[in-house]
Parts: structure tokens; sequence; C-alpha cells
């Protein structure tokens, strides 16, 4: 494959009088880990919000391997290859694990409310299938012990874990993570950490990271961008964008800026 | 094994149901004091309000679409089907089949305004529909005979080859109400335990995460109003041909609120709470009409089963479902080798053993 994975180029969306984003550029390429980093409300789950289809921007494009997505519908970039995370948790709560890495593969399965209905052949093969390729994953995040529980009656660190399986299983080229360290300790942001890159090599994998946390995102990022006020203010290889100063400036006085010094 | 024995324990109700099924008309004979005709009349009737419950609970307990409307699908299929058979002549069978269908239509354009109401204001929006559609039909009095209603209309009959089935009886009719609702509750228990009802279920937890994952909003709601109202249609339809006739009257508002009332008591989220919700609350109905009648308060029988509602709720607010559920629990856990939720509390780091 040639060309960036994901180019965002010229993204610019308004809320009422506040440019919540403005004329943002950004690339992902393939195999990367970017990083999207900045204070609180500087517009990083905005640009999230624009990339998934939730939100339309006032200007500016989105490519996916080359296709335009600006004007595609929420629940059609699944299929492109894009599967993301958020940053509270928007899991199916009343289901099971496996339940939620089921959803994960709605698309990938056929679909029909008159062929479920009369379980015609094929049906249970699929379920089957899906099952199957949901069990994987689940002992692959070492969440075999919580298949069958309902996700709202587990922690709030293996919620985000089925959250991230369901992304997984959809089996995506590019995958957007909403602050995945968010209620996590500091011996778990490490394990995450890990667990990211090993899932970019296992699954060919991009990865676009929203992050709160200077060190997670210093320590697993290939490249980053900063964002402030809905500006891009710099980007570049995570010790670049460390010492730069219009960085600095824009975190000074945020309690983030003593995590970048570990 | 152990999803062996899970699946044997739910489908264990719907084989006892079956054989109470059959059991009935044979029990009724020898009780001594019952009019099996009437019992029978009544049962057929719980059933055929399984039906529309049992649509209804997919559409609210699955999807999280509520609907305040349902008498008015159910209506259309009454409709629909009694104007087919007495003005065109056409055979009971295709009848159903049509109202069925001309009912699913309407739910699915019932539906499109779903897409942008929720809560409160498609309870208000379904509200005018089932309000609209009594109107409706008193006002095209011509053709749907007005608010005095049609009447006379024939015996069901089953085509089957070179023989006709025609139900003539109440225990006939009852056995019809009874396939008719077996069918109907096996196709629904397969759709909520299929892609399209996981796809319900996401909607209902999530709208937002159910759109992330790929379900497409507009199909699956207009899918689960059009099928609610399948149901509601093909039940209307079998009402009008169990009574052999309806008027605008039958088709009220309260009736859409006894629907609702049905699958709240039965247990939102569950095919066979919402069965059992329905022939609850109309035996119940039927029973407290026999209180006796205290200082002239004619209705007090209404009060009672208000208090009824009332008290359910309140201690079993996830209905007759939920009672079942925590009972079979209990039996559960007490032949479990290891408690539920253990091995939770386990370090990120150390469960996430990716190789």
């Amino acid at each position: 494959m040639t060309g960036p994975v994901l180019e965002i180029t010229d993204l610019t969306i308004r809320f009422g009088g506040l440019v919540a984003v403005d004329g943002l550029d950004l690339r992902v390429n393939a195999g990367e880990i970017v990083g999207l980093i900045g204070p609180n409300g500087a517009g990083k789950t905005t640009v999230f919000n624009c990339i998934s289809r939730f939100y339309q921007p006032d200007r500016g494009t989105v490519h996916f391997k080359g296709r335009d997505i600006t004007r595609s519908g929420s629940h059609e970039i699944i299929r492109f290859g894009i599967a993301r995370t958020f940053q509270n948790v928007e899991l199916c709560r009343s289901m099971t694990a496996l339940g939620n890495l089921l959803v994960g593969q709605h698309v990938a399965m056929r679909s029909g409310v008159i062929r479920d209905g009369l379980r015609l052949p094929g049906v249970g093969a699929d379920e089957a299938r899906a099952t199957q390729r949901a069990d994987e994953m689940l002992e692959l995040l070492g969440l075999t012990g919580d298949r069958d529980h309902v996700v709202s009656t587990l922690p709030f660190g293996l919620q985000k874990l089925v959250e991230l399986g369901r992304a997984l299983v959809s089996d995506p080229a590019l995958l957007l993570l909403d602050e995945p360290t968010a209620g996590a300790d500091k011996q778990e942001i490490q394990g995450l950490a890990d667990l990211i890159r090993r899932m970019r090599d296992r699954f060919d994998l991009s990865v676009l990271v929203v992050e709160h946390d200077m060190s997670f995102v210093m320590g697993l990022c290939d490249r980053l961008y900063v964002l402030d006020f809905g500006r891009r203010i710099a980007e570049g290889a995570p010790a670049d964008v460390r010492n730069d100063s219009a960085v600095i400036e824009a975190y000074l006085g945020e309690p983030e800026l003593e995590v970048t010094e570990v | 094994m152990h999803q062996l024995r899970t699946r044997g324990r739910a489908t264990a109700p719907y084989g006892l149901g079956l054989a109470v099924v059959l059991v009935i008309p044979a029990l009724l004979k020898v009780i001594p004091g019952v009019a099996p005709g009437y019992v029978l009349y009544l049962v057929s009737l719980a059933l055929i309000y399984a039906v529309v419950a049992i649509g209804l609970g997919i559409l609210i307990g699955h999807t999280g679409q509520i609907s305040l409307g349902h008498a008015g699908f159910f209506a259309i299929g009454a409709y629909a089907s009694a104007l087919l058979t007495l003005r065109l002549g056409l055979p009971f069978v295709v009848a159903v089949l049509v109202a069925g269908s001309v009912s699913a239509a309407i739910g699915f354009l019932l539906g499109l305004p779903a897409l942008r109401l929720s809560g409160p204001y498609l309870a208000v929006a379904t509200l005018g529909f089932g309000l609209a559609i009594p109107q409706l039909v008193v006002w095209q009095g011509s053709w749907t005979g007005g608010s005095s209603g049609l009447h006379g209309l024939p015996l069901a009959s089953l085509p089957l080859g070179a023989f006709t089935i025609v139900f003539r009886t109440d225990q006939d009719y009852y056995y019809l109400a009874a396939a008719v609702l077996i069918v109907l509750t096996i196709f629904a228990r397969n759709v909520v335990t299929s892609h399209t009802g996981r796809a319900f279920v996401a909607i209902r937890d999530s709208e937002i995460a159910a759109r992330a994952m790929g379900v497409d909003l507009v199909r699956y709601k207009t899918t689960a109003f059009a099928l609610s109202a399948l149901y509601a249609g093909i039940a209307g339809a079998l009402y009008a041909h169990l009574l052999h006739g309806i008027s605008p009257e039958d088709f009220t508002v309260l009736l859409s609120v006894d629907f609702l009332t049905m699958i709240v008591l039965g247990g939102l989220g569950s095919i066979g709470g919402a069965l059992s919700g329905a022939l609850l609350l109309t035996f119940l109905q039927n029973a407290l009409t026999r209180l006796p009648v205290v200082h002239d308060f004619k209705n007090l029988y209404i009060v009672v089963l208000g208090v009824i509602l009332i008290l359910t709720i309140v201690f079993f607010p996830q209905g007759l479902a939920g009672i079942a559920r925590s009972w079979r629990l209990r039996r559960a856990t007490r032949t479990l080798d290891r408690p539920a939720g253990a091995g939770q509390i386990v370090e990120l780091g150390e469960r996430s053993g990716v190789r």
C-alpha cells in the first residue's frame, strides 16, 4: 500500500461561535502509532468524531485508504476498516463480553430478519464462526474467564479491554483509541502500551490515539500531533515535541507538564 | 456441556407450555362447574394478546423503542382481515397474511419518525397513531361499517391439499391460536438470539456503540417497528375471526396501555415474559370483574388491578421473567463449583497475556 492510511486535510468544525477544530492536517501511515494530544478542550475527541462520522465537519476532507469518507454514514466506516473505542466506554452494557464481541462482527455477518427468524441454513454456521473468532480474541486479551459475564458488572479496566476487543474483532486497518488510559493505574498503563504495540504487530494495524497521559504517549507513539484550541501547534517525533516551546507553553500550568519529565 | 445445559434450561418452559396447551381442553371437560367453551374463548383471547405482546416486547424490550399505539396495528390487522374476507371473499389464511403484511408496512412507516424521536417524544407520536386509527375507521364508515363495526365474519378455515380444516368450535379456534402463537414465539426467539436481535439490543444499550459497530439505525429501527406491527396485525386478524365481528371500540388507547402493561408485568426483554405477562393480565382482568360489588362501586376491580400492578412493579421490577431468572440463578449457584465473579480482580498486565 502506498500513501497514508488516513489523511485529514484542512479539517474545520464549529459549534456555534466556537471553532473546535481549525484547519487541521493530519496523516497516519501504515503501521504507525500516532498520538493526538493537547490540553483539555483542545478538540481531540472532536477530531475522532469527525473521522468516525458522528460529526460533520464544516470544511475539509477525511480520506481513508484513498477513499473520501467525509460524507459517509457513521455505521459505514467500520466496513471500510476503521474501528474505535470511546473515552468513557460505550459497551452494550446488558450483554456479556462475548455478546459485545459478536456485535463487533456485525458487518462481517450476513443479515436479514427473516433469515434469522426462520433459522435458514447458514445462520448457525455464521454464529459458530463469529463465536469462535470472539473466543480467540477473548483469550488473546485474557478475558476468557469473563466471557459470559454481563459487561456492566465488570470493573472499568476490564470493560475498556472488552471494548478494545470489540474494535479489534472487526478486523480493522485503523484503530482509533480515545483515552485508553482513562481510569487505569500506573502499572496498568504500562501494560496497556505493550498491549497496543503487540496488537499493532499482530493485526497489521495503524493506530491513532487520543491521550491525556503524556508519559504514555511519549513511550507508545511513533509520531505526535499536538492540538491547542483546535489548532495544530506541533507535529513530530515524541522527543522533538517534548522540547517544542509552543507545546511547553500550551501545557504550562497544566498538571500534565510534570508527567512529561518522567 | 455448559452451553447445552443453559439451552436446555431456557427451552424447558416452552415444552411445558406446549404440554399445557394440549392438556387444557381435556382438563376443562372434567372440571365441574366451568363452561369449557367460554374458558377456551378466554384462553384464545389471551393467546392472541400474547402474540401482540411478543411483538411489542421485541420493539420496547429489546430495541428500546416505545410504542403506545399498538392497538392501532391490532385494529389495522383486524379490519384488513375482516374486509378481505367479508367484502372480497378471500380465504381466511390469505386474509391473515395480507393483514399482517399491511400492518408491517405501516409499522415500517411509523418507524421512520422513530429515527428522530426517542423516549417520551416517541411515546406521544405513537400514541397519536393509536388514537387516529379508530377515528379513521369511523370516518370511512361506508366500507368499514363506521362505529357499528363489521359483523358476521366467516369461520376460519385452513386448506390442506384436498381437505379444508374449518375451525367451528371454540376448541378448534383455541388450537389455531395456540399454533400461531407457538410458530411466532419460535420465530421471535430465533430473531432475538441471532444477528438481528443483537443489533436490536445494541441499539437499546447504546446507539453510539451500535453505529460505530456498523449497525444501520434506519434499517434496524424500521425493522423492529415492522416486525412488531406484523405480530400485532396477525393477532388483530385472529381477534376479528375469534369474535366474528369488530368495532372501533375494541381498539381504544386503553388496549395499547394493556399491551404495554403485559410486557412490563412479564419482564422487558424476555419473550417468555411477554407471553406470560399477556396471559396473566388477561386472566387477572377477567377474574377481577367477578369481584363482588361493594357500596355500588362497580369499577372497584380496576382499582384492585391497579394496586396489584403497582405492587408487582415495586417488588418485581423485572416482572415474571425476573422472578424466574432469580429462581434459576439461585438453583444454579447452589450447584456451581465456582462462585460467579471470582478471579475477576487480576491485574490488567497479567491478564492481557498476548504472545
